[in-house]
């Protein structure tokens, strides 16, 4: 039982730990009221060119390196068209998710070798794998914890990280006045449209990186649509961990725990088949994304940015 | 001197052509250049597309077949879009739809007079579609849950609910295992004029300048252009804002229930994998470049379903991925979304004299 548990909670921070970087990503760039619903599309940007660059250079360094690069022009664009030219951002974001989608999967079929016939499906490359730490490793269940891949160690930095320089630091206190009021902002002297860009991109590079440890680590290699709506999940996950950087572990934790189950429901074979069983996590996120709305109007207060989603113009009310 | 962007009342006419006009070069630019990083000539490229889409009587036939799919969810991803209501389940509705229709066509047969199983297996298809829509519909209006999560996370439910079917409950005995339903009885095949090319063409065509109508000279279209616009002063005139959201929100998801509908009594003649192509999500660039106008969704539809075969061909007769059609749909929403800004607002300049300059 306690192997069972303890190989469950290892599956489940592998699962969660794409869905983390990703959640925290969006929450800074929400934080600062840009909504970006391109998440999707950057994860499978991100998972493509990561899986691409280790494929001929067999370096995961610079496989990182490459997908936080297509995180950024990716985001950069989101920025652009939402922050300078004001354009919708629920259609803008929607574009990035379609583009991105249509071209990871262009170039799925173009830049793998020619003896594959330049598809990188189904070709292997280097990935990351886990290493356990001495010592903490052996700890019964909490050993699972210690038994990870560099990339799910770094989570477990970012989100104390990711939580003091939003609550305790000068920036994120700008951060979260843009998000809140940016008229209010402007007049305190903080420069709106370069926050926002900042952390619109900030969260580009968090968010392509999610999709990097799927194509690297969680599912090495590369088939089209490899985030299966993970982008998407990530939204709803922003959601319930009312935009606090500190709580999107619960939310990973409680997907990657999904993943984790069917994993173990199918290797031990269920009379349940495979397509229901699949269908848990999109309800899963039905269900919460009802319950934390039905919460939100209890309580008033849940912490969406004011002013998510309303593009900033100097001078307009 | 300087220069400032002040909104305008009404969208420009001139911006309504040009707009997507220009966007579609745009793409069309861009869209080249990564051809030439993949040493491919894009003049050479875009030729064979077009050949492919409309260089014959026969080719322009499978440009239809995936037209009337994009004709359909278009229009009905725009009308709610006029709500900014963001429906992307379109593609879920599609297939819900689909499973719904084979569900008449292959259980119901025996019952019906034969003349009745066709309408009745599209009627159930958009009545399906129309329900799918109104989950995320209900749980907007009734607890303002995010209508875009919902929705999106619907078309993963569908597509696994009609795998779920088609692999099991649903398979064929006799298809040697092949994951699909049994072939429809004849009296549910939806009538082909030529090709592949069926008549739920004329009925989009039509649905279409319906709409149009609908939105432009009737109460409830007045209301739903109210409600999408200024909400509040809706409400101060006496429209029931829910009741015109969640009509409208079924009537979104019924033409994607019949694009469903029409998938499998007019082309696959049985529920099989490949029903979920993607049209769902073309129908959002469709909606958009035509500007929710459901006329002109009509016609970009046409020019969409174009790329998406040309892709195919390209494939075929330059090795090049077929996804190739998909990044050319994919780029023209943004220089369209950055084009938005010139035709809702207007750029004024300003002398230094003028009153307004210290505004």
């Amino acid at each position: 039982m306690i192997a069972l548990i303890t190989s469950i909670l290892a599956i489940t921070l592998r699962a969660g730990t794409s869905l983390i970087y990703a959640t925290i990503g969006e929450i800074y760039t929400e934080r600062s009221g840009i909504l970006n619903l391109g998440l999707e599309g950057m994860m499978l940007m991100g998972a493509v060119s990561a899986f691409a660059t280790v494929y001929y250079t067999g370096s995961l360094g610079l496989a990182l390196i490459v997908s936080m690069l297509t995180g950024i022009v990716l985001s950069s664009l989101h920025a652009f068209l939402s922050i300078t030219m004001r354009a919708n951002q629920v259609v803008s974001g929607l574009s990035i998710t379609l583009f991105g989608t249509g071209l990871a999967s262009f170039l799925g079929q173009r830049l793998g070798p020619a003896s594959n016939g330049h598809y990188l499906i189904g070709l292997i490359g280097e990935k990351f794998t886990p290493f356990a730490i001495p010592g903490l490793s052996k700890i019964p269940v909490i050993g699972a914890v210690f038994s990870q891949d560099i990339l799910t160690y770094i989570v477990y930095l970012i989100i104390p990280v990711a939580w003091f320089y939003m609550y305790k630091t000068k920036n994120g206190l700008n951060l979260r006045a843009v998000g809140e009021s940016p008229q209010t902002a402007d007049a305190m002297g903080i420069n709106v449209y370069r926050t926002r860009y900042i952390y619109t991109i900030v969260g580009g590079t968090l968010v392509a990186l999610g999709g990097a440890h799927l194509s690297l680590s969680y599912a090495p290699g590369w088939t089209d649509n490899i985030t299966g709506g993970r982008g998407w999940i990530v939204i709803a996950l922003v959601i319930f961990s009312m935009w606090n950087p500190s709580r999107a572990i619960w939310g990973a934790l409680l997907f990657g725990g999904i993943n984790a189950i069917q994993f173990r429901l199918q290797a031990t074979g269920t009379t349940i088949s495979a397509p229901f069983l699949n269908m848990l996590p999109y309800i899963v996120t039905i269900v919460v994304l009802v319950l934390m709305t039905w919460f939100e109007t209890l309580n008033k207060k849940v912490g969406a940015p004011a002013a998510l989603a309303v593009p900033y113009m100097r001078g307009e009310k | 001197m300087r220069f400032v962007f002040e909104k305008r009342n009404t969208v420009s006419k001139k911006a309504f052509v040009l707009v997507p006009l220009v966007a579609f070069l745009v793409s069309l630019f861009l869209t080249g250049i990564l051809l030439v990083v993949f040493k491919a000539n894009p003049f050479v490229t875009y030729g064979s597309m077009f050949v492919g889409a409309f260089g014959s009587w026969v080719n322009f036939t499978e440009t239809l077949v995936k037209a009337i799919p994009l004709m359909l969810t278009g229009i009905g991803v725009g009308l709610a879009f006029r709500l900014k209501f963001w429906n992307i389940g379109a593609e879920g509705q599609l297939v819900f739809g689909g499973v719904t229709a084979t569900w008449v066509a292959l259980f119901w047969t025996p019952f019906l007079p034969v003349w009745m199983v066709l309408p009745i297996a599209l009627l159930f298809g958009s009545i399906a579609g129309a329900l799918w829509a109104a989950i995320p519909g209900v749980l907007k209006v009734s607890l303002k849950v995010d209508e875009t999560l919902v929705s999106l996370m619907l078309n993963y439910v569908a597509i696994l609910i009609a795998q779920g079917l088609y692999y099991g409950a649903w398979i064929d005995p006799k298809g040697m295992g092949f994951p699909g339903t049994m072939m429809f009885p004849k009296s549910a095949w939806l009538p082909r004029f030529s090709g592949r090319a069926h008549v739920g063409l004329f009925v989009a065509v039509l649905l279409g300048f319906i709409m149009w109508f609908v939105l432009n000279r009737t109460k409830w279209g007045f209301e739903v252009k109210m409600v999408g616009q200024n909400p509040k002063a809706a409400k101060v005139m006496g429209v029931k804002i829910g009741k015109t959201v969640l009509s409208a929100i079924l009537i979104s998801g019924a033409f994607s229930g019949l694009a469903g509908a029409f998938e499998v009594t007019a082309i696959s003649h049985r529920l099989q994998q490949g029903l979920a192509m993607g049209y769902g999500y073309t129908a959002i660039i469709v909606a958009w470049m035509a500007q929710l106008n459901p006329i002109a969704s009509i016609f970009v539809a046409v020019l969409m379903a174009g790329l998406l075969v040309g892709g195919d061909q390209v494939q075929m007769m330059m090795g090049l991925p077929s996804a190739m059609g998909i990044v050319l749909q994919g780029m023209i929403l943004f220089p369209m979304l950055a084009g938005s800004l010139f035709t809702d607002y207007k750029l004024k300049i300003i002398s230094k004299e003028s009153p307004e300059a210290s505004v």
